[in-house]
């Protein structure tokens, strides 16, 4: 939610001269746009489970943070990558049992309820941080080897696999999709409307929070305050760009991986100022989300909140 | 009885909040009496607490009277944020360009300006172009989502952060003082300052940054109430807001509303730079907004998108923002930050007040787009 404190993955500060254009198309671009895609493909992932319930999650972004949080001040006290991605994991689950209690059992509204969990979590680490760790909203540095920055990378790509499996060819995931298209035929049909909601907004918890334990433990080595900077609004618009379907959600999340690494690497090359090249990946969320959004349907369902007929 | 349904359940989410806010701080380990005294407990002496209160106030009306404007659109806007970040870097932009020989921060007279405006001329043009960058900055969003029907809510955000980037680039670039170490842009004219409230009111000293921005924030609210309930635009604009099916079978063209909508929220948002360029600070000063633009839903949701509700829910806010300054510096343990926490937490519950109404309550606050 915040909008200040982008963290760069890499320092901008390298002289302009040892660079040249050529060197910004590498190797290197390749590896840090499937880095940088991997929090956008898990939070995505997460997002299509609560959505095709029927479920706008606009609090992605919430969920990231308490994972990112949770992730790093759980591994800096234990010691164990591990026990840090499994704490987030619970945290993302916990936070999201409040947008479900709000939304399918008080038809609260959607996007109000995210936006709330959003602005919770600029808080609550803060608040943590200061009283644990007597920061302003940072945890402390994490030693290099308790640091896990391709095992989720993996987990993504399987989660993918997964996901689409589960979505076509499980009765689960049948279900999902009834649910968030005709709640009120699936009803009919004895599917419990409410529990696969539930079932689908703590899942896209879980695999938010997974998204936001990676920027923490991952790709960096410590938490710092609104470290999502807008990951999960771009992630929402990437599941949206993917029409909602698992595959084609994580092409355009490598493609905003893309352009995120795109301006990494241009800083200190070519001659822009930082400000215009901090904004390709926002603008280019924009860009695609007004030209592509007409060719994609959203569940019919999502949004409106399910009232059982008596 | 219908005034009094109105506030009960906003009062209940307030304490509900509160109560949350207590059992936080408790696990962390202060006292959540403490804590709340200093959070509270500063706002009502005279002439400070009720000086700077109205003056933290003041942004938060202009921001909650955008929001709410949106709501009544069925629209959530979160771009007010960056919508005041620009609108107030266009107005230190234009009250530089006019305003005449300053004294920069080294204590030199420069001059910046093409032409110096009298204050007669120059503080309407100040004020006008807040409102009209903001608008402009704001319609954006509404209009993708009338043309293209992409989300407001992710548009806005996104807008925010490339909002931030773009002052933060002319400032720093084209606008700061040399060997400034701040990132600010030089000081406006002297003829673009409106004056502080201090000079109209005995016993109110004109150190406290309280301006006549106040009082047009409270003129902003009769207008706002004028426009929604008696014009043709602002009916035009709730009918949308309510049902935007029955809306275009009854002739009113929703895209047009959306865009409006969007376009007088951000002209709203933008006002705050009024207050914050001409009537505190005197300079764009980057960065300055205290999250100003998500507090500003708070206020709208808490304010039930009502001018009136929205004065007070504004007022209450800007009593935690203020608070939270006494509770970094004399509890132990709890941080300001506790202040978003408990604007988390109201929203949370004014937006689920179906929790207060036991369980076969049904209500929905809005009807609303799909993502």
């Amino acid at each position: 939610m915040g909008v200040r404190g982008r963290v760069p993955v890499k320092s901008f500060s390298r002289p302009l001269t040892t660079k040249s254009m050529k060197d910004i198309f590498t190797l290197t671009l390749i590896l840090s746009t499937i880095h940088l895609a991997t929090p956008l493909v898990l939070a995505a992932l997460g997002g299509l489970y609560s959505e095709r319930s029927g479920v706008i999650n606009i609090a992605l972004e919430g969920l990231m943070l308490a994972g990112a949080f949770t992730a790093a001040a759980v591994t800096h006290y234990v010691g164990n990558p591990w026990v840090g991605l499994l704490a987030a994991i619970v945290a993302g689950i916990l936070l999201a049992s409040i947008h479900a209690v709000a939304c399918i059992s008080f038809k609260a509204d959607q996007v109000v309820t995210g936006t709330a969990i959003n602005i919770l979590m600029i808080g609550v680490p803060a608040v943590l941080s200061g009283a644990f760790f007597l920061s302003s909203g940072s945890t402390p540095q994490i030693p290099k080897e308790n640091l896990i920055p391709w095992t989720p990378v993996i987990l993504a790509l399987l989660l993918v696999v997964a996901t689409y499996y589960i979505l076509y060819y499980t009765p689960f995931g049948l279900r999902l999709r009834a649910v968030g298209e005709n709640p009120e035929a699936a009803d009919a049909a004895g599917i419990n409307v409410k529990r696969i909601r539930y079932t689908g907004v703590l899942i896209s918890g879980a695999l938010a929070a997974i998204g936001g334990a990676y920027l923490s433990i991952g790709q960096s080595s410590l938490f710092t305050r609104n470290m999502t900077s807008g990951r999960g609004f771009i992630a929402l618009a990437a599941l949206i760009f993917g029409k909602w379907r698992p595959v084609q959600t994580m092409l355009a999340c490598l493609l905003f991986g893309f352009a995120d690494a795109l301006s990494t690497q241009m800083q200190g090359v070519i001659d822009i100022p930082v400000q215009f090249i901090q904004m390709i990946p926002y603008v280019l969320t924009m860009v695609v989300l007004a030209g592509f959004i007409g060719l994609s349907r959203a569940p019919r369902a999502l949004g409106i909140p399910y009232q059982k007929e008596r | 009885m219908k005034l009094l349904r109105q506030l009960i359940f906003p009062l209940i989410a307030v304490v509900a909040a509160f109560l949350v806010g207590a059992i936080f701080v408790l696990l962390i380990g202060d006292s959540p009496v403490e804590t709340y005294r200093q959070l509270l407990g500063n706002a009502f002496s005279w002439p400070d607490g009720i000086g700077y209160t109205l003056f933290n106030a003041t942004p938060l009306i202009f921001t909650g009277l955008a929001v709410a404007v949106a709501f009544r659109c069925g629209l959530l806007n979160i771009g007010a944020e960056g919508q005041l970040y620009v609108a107030s870097f266009a107005t230190a932009w234009v009250c530089i360009l006019f305003g005449g020989v300053v004294v920069d921060v080294f204590g030199q007279p420069v001059n910046y300006s093409i032409v110096s405006l009298p204050a007669i001329i120059l503080i309407p043009l100040g004020c006008l172009t807040a409102i009209v960058v903001g608008a402009l900055w704001g319609a954006i969003p509404g209009f993708l989502k009338a043309r293209f029907g992409s989300h407001e809510v992710i548009n806005t955000i996104m807008m925010n952060f490339i909002a931030v980037a773009l002052v933060s680039y002319f400032t720093q670039y084209h606008y700061k003082v040399p060997g400034d170490p701040i990132l600010e842009t030089a000081p406006v004219g002297a003829a673009a300052h409106i004056p502080r409230l201090g000079k109209f009111i005995p016993g109110l000293p004109e150190r406290i940054p309280l301006n006549l921005a106040f009082i047009l924030a409270l003129i902003a609210c009769a207008l706002v109430y004028i426009f929604l309930w008696r014009t043709k635009w602002g009916y035009e604009i709730r009918a949308t807001g309510a049902n935007p099916t029955a809306a275009e079978y009854g002739g009113i063209n929703v895209r047009k509303q959306i865009v409006l909508a969007m376009a007088v929220s951000g002209g709203l948002a933008g006002m705050v730079g009024i207050n914050e360029v001409m009537g505190y600070r005197y300079r764009y000063y980057d960065g300055f907004s205290d999250n100003y633009g998500f507090t500003g839903i708070a206020v709208a949701l808490l304010g039930r998108n009502h001018p009136v509700g929205v004065i007070f829910a504004a007022i209450l806010f800007a009593i935690l923002s203020r608070g939270g300054i006494f509770v970094d510096a004399f509890t132990e343990h709890v941080s300001k930050d506790l202040v978003q926490v408990l604007q988390g937490t109201i929203i949370l519950f004014v937006a689920a007040e179906a929790i207060f109404r036991g369980p076969f309550g049904r209500f929905g606050l809005l009807k609303r787009s799909k993502v």
